[in-house]
């Protein structure tokens, strides 16, 4: 599936002039590079969608169900009927254009399509059309425009081209967040058999096996171990890993691509060290094996479902509260939506560390904390060993993950543990971290190898200002709490600032940890050896 | 004369309270599902991490303070940048946002000017005339220019909206995102500014008898003007159009701020529990079906295979009616 890739250079040269016809009757061209393949038929059935079948959209006949567009126009008003949010979104935006600008897929691109507001004025039109009394009248004049197919094509474009970043609701003055219309629209889309792939097969394997990947258990059980034997060679210390096991006090749960892929699996040796560390008694759960839930990029419901089983096997492996690991879409599910989706979570109980006696209140409700917030605790209360010279061959800067900063304003900890666990850490510019990080440009499902040129273009804000500090202060490397931030990250600074490495929080955490009774460490988490000389600047 | 604009003015009244009511049941009465708002400061979580209380409110007070921010010093818009590439040639090529804050001057002056022209009417509708309106009145009239004395916010307004207008037209992106309905409202304010303006510095318009008239529909008692005037016609006639259209335009951002849900709740979706009237029930594949699938492997792995009536139906959602597949 690998394609020839785009030239830097042309994707550099972004043309910021609009094109002369207006958006609204400019057919969408579905050109290689630039957009997802549609969800197999045979995924889309193991999860029970409506109306799967097998179609591309590069094909003319998209093959919708004869009734679409009442389904379509249904589906809407349900929606108007049940969230607020988008009604009001609908209704408010001034067309201001103060979140043009904000998005990297049209600082990317310059398809004015991709600002914010255009964005939601796809869906925007349709609703005035179809739902407001002047719309009805009026037509184009008041803003409304058809439902046609070329609308719907042009929604399936644009929509699997937002990330959910939310960088956009930063910046408006009524806080009209782009990402509640994209999924809006993605869930409409769904509603006639639109997703995409890298949606629909990796919910359709997390629904099935416990995680996205579709590992099973024992293949789980494979690689944990694994783990544990590599451990065991960097430190001489054996770490028990318990899968399953009832009566733990704590449930582990990680994106599955902490244990298998890389970079990803050295922030998973992390955690397990800290962990064992820490003394903390926890379990994993082979079938609770996945923290991220790509349900979020399809629809509410398949959100809900696929963050079932979080709770149930907390529940079942009667633990008191939940660990859960580095991603960041997944807390953004876990922080605002799973203890309203599937919540009371009465059985559980307020999360204490068992090191430091800390009482996490502010999980008063959900019972779950990010591995941050409880590695921060207890470096700020001395329980952990650290040398930081371990990682000297990195000189670090670090990306805030779109979803635990503006969806959860997870900033400092992240923050407070870089700056215990690394000599050389620099910032990238004000404006492009914190709640205005820039998005790594593939998540919410859009990191496929055919969507690399938007992609790579998306990517393009972010990579440029990890660029200025490399050139400022010699930056080798990019920290960062996500697993799509992991896996695609590292294509993106391959492709626009080459010789930059990404790790997770964790991994620079286990290579500074002093374990107890550990021996001497010749190289760090990934078999590299410590303290080559030159290898960072200061 | 004095029967139309009497009526004018009581029919748009109407219609902006009675639209602006019905608007804002409709967006009330939609339930808000989930707790999303826009983080854009530290959350509260470890005690000695100090939590940004505004920008990532935790609390009633915190959510207060954000929402007066917004609506009064529009918080978010002062966060404005442009874009500008630096070439990828210069030494440190980075993605430069450069401080733009003339959005936030031009809605700022807009708005407020709107608002001490709004307060300054008021002596028009109110007999005595308040204290607090009269210094505000004197206040804007500081300068001092002309005869009659201009008012400051006359002038600001003015220029907010030439602004305004002028950037819409100016910026290609801007002209190419801008809809009909938006050059339709800035020209239905310039109408209102422009014929109050008029009407104050050009026409001689007999204020004493403006003020009885407007005395009277204060009292609900309309009494008829000695003279007409065609500038105070056309004013009137313009404020009414623009305030009956408030609530159904894109001006009801006015009453729709309060109600954004990233910005109107606070940060604290794992301390409590936001409620979520109709969360529907879901199919959900529970542990039971899972642990049947893949008995065998569970087996030769050496993982545990719960038996247990714990181990067999998905809690939660089953016990909500659920099917499990």
């Amino acid at each position: 599936m690998a394609q020839p890739k785009p030239d830097p250079a042309r994707l550099a040269a972004v043309d910021y002039a609009p094109p002369r016809r207006a958006w609204r009757d400019l057919p969408v061209e579905f050109r290689k590079g630039t957009y997802n393949y549609a969800a197999p038929r045979k995924h889309a059935e193991a999860l029970g969608l409506p109306h799967a079948r097998d179609w591309q959209p590069h094909d003319a006949d998209w093959k919708l169900p004869p009734d679409w567009k009442r389904i379509i126009l249904e589906g809407m008003k349900a929606r108007l009927d049940r969230y607020r949010s988008f009604r009001l979104f609908m209704d408010i935006c001034v067309r201001c254009g103060a979140c043009a600008d904000k998005c990297h897929f049209y600082l990317g691109s310059g398809d004015p399509r991709n600002t914010p507001v255009i964005r939601a004025e796809l869906l925007r039109s349709v609703y005035r059309r179809y739902f407001t009394a002047a719309g009805r009248a009026f037509g184009p004049l008041a803003g409304g425009r058809d439902l046609t197919e070329d609308v719907l094509k042009e929604w399936f474009y644009y929509f699997y081209q937002c990330t959910e970043c939310r960088r956009c609701s930063v910046f408006c003055p009524y806080g009209i967040d782009t990402a509640e219309i994209t999924m809006i629209g993605r869930e409409l889309l769904g509603l006639v058999g639109c997703s995409i792939q890298w949606v629909v097969e990796p919910a359709a394997n997390c629904y099935r096996t416990g995680n996205h990947l579709g590992i099973q258990p024992h293949g789980f059980k494979d690689s944990l171990e694994f783990a544990a034997d590599e451990l065991e060679e960097l430190t001489g210390i054996r770490v028990d890993i318990p899968i399953d096991r009832k009566g733990a006090e704590v449930l582990l749960v990680v994106p599955s691509a902490d244990y298998f892929g890389t970079p990803h699996y050295y922030t998973l040796l992390g955690y397990l060290m800290v962990l064992h560390e820490a003394g903390v008694d926890y379990t994993f759960s082979a079938f609770a094996s996945e923290g991220g839930n790509f349900g979020l990029f399809a629809s509410h419901d398949l959100m809900k479902r696929l963050n079932a089983k979080i709770y149930s096997e907390a529940r079942r492996l009667r633990v008191k509260w939940i660990l859960g690991g580095e991603c960041g879409h997944m807390w953004r599910v876990v922080h605002q939506y799973m203890g309203t989706m599937n919540g009371p979570a009465d059985f559980l109980e307020v999360p204490v560390s068992p090191a430091t006696g800390t009482r996490f209140a502010h999980a008063a409700s959900t019972k779950m904390i990010h591995v941050c917030e409880f590695t921060a605790d207890l470096i700020a209360h001395g329980r952990l060993r650290l040398d930081r010279s371990r990682n000297d061959h990195w000189n670090v800067t670090f990306h805030d993950s779109c979803n635990p900063a503006r969806g959860m304003g997870l900033y400092e900890e992240p923050r407070v543990i870089l700056r215990e666990v690394v000599t050389h850490f620099h910032e990238m510019a004000e404006d492009t971290i914190r709640e205005r990080t820039l998005c790594c440009g593939s998540g919410a499902g859009l990191g496929t190898d055919e969507n690399f040129e938007m992609r790579m273009r998306g990517g393009r804000p972010r990579a440029m200002a990890v660029q200025e500090v490399r050139a400022r202060h010699g930056v080798n490397c990019v920290a960062c709490i996500c697993a799509i931030d992991k896996a695609t990250l590292p294509p993106l600074m391959e492709y626009w600032v080459p010789g930059v490495e990404v790790a997770g929080v964790h991994e620079l955490v286990g290579n500074a940890l002093v374990m107890t009774g550990e021996r001497p460490r010749a190289t760090d988490l990934r078999g590299e050896p410590l303290h080559v000389a030159g290898g960072a600047r200061a | 004369m004095s029967l139309a604009l009497a009526a004018a003015i009581y029919a748009a009244a109407a219609l902006c309270l009675c639209g602006f009511a019905w608007r804002v049941w409709g967006w009330a009465d939609t339930p808000e599902p989930f707790r999303i708002p826009t983080t854009t400061g530290q959350q509260r979580s470890l005690d000695w991490i100090s939590p940004s209380r505004v920008e990532s409110p935790s609390t009633r007070l915190g959510v207060a303070g954000r929402m007066a921010l917004e609506a009064l010093l529009f918080r978010s818009l002062f966060r404005n940048t442009a874009h500008a590439s630096v070439p990828c040639a210069s030494p440190y090529p980075h993605p430069v946002f450069l401080e733009r804050k003339a959005l936030w001057l031009g809605a700022m002056a807009l708005h407020w000017s709107l608002a001490v022209i709004g307060v300054r009417h008021l002596r028009l509708f109110v007999d005595p005339v308040p204290g607090a309106v009269a210094a505000l009145s004197a206040l804007d009239g500081f300068f001092e220019i002309g005869m009659p004395r201009w008012y400051a916010t006359d002038a600001i307004v003015a220029a907010a909206l030439l602004y305004l207008l002028g950037r819409r037209l100016r910026d290609p992106l801007l002209r190419y995102l801008t809809l009909p309905a938006d050059y339709l409202a800035l020209a239905a304010l310039a109408a209102v500014v422009g014929t109050g303006i008029a009407l104050r510095y050009a026409s001689r318009v007999d204020l004493v008898d403006v003020r009885a008239f407007a005395l009277g529909l204060a009292a609900f008692a309309p009494a008829p003007l000695r003279a007409a005037n065609l500038w105070l016609a056309a004013h009137v006639a313009a404020a009414a159009v623009l305030v009956a259209a408030l609530p159904f335009t894109k001006m009801a951002h006015a009453a729709g701020l309060w109600l954004s849900a990233t910005r109107n709740q606070a940060n604290d979706s794992r301390r409590r529990r936001h409620v979520n009237p109709w969360n529907p029930p879901v199919p959900v594949r529970g542990y039971g079906a899972w642990r049947d699938e893949f008995r065998d492997k569970l087996a030769v792995a050496g993982l545990p295979i719960d038996e247990t009536p714990e181990g067999g139906a998905p809690p939660g959602q089953a016990r909500r009616g659920a099917a499990e597949t």
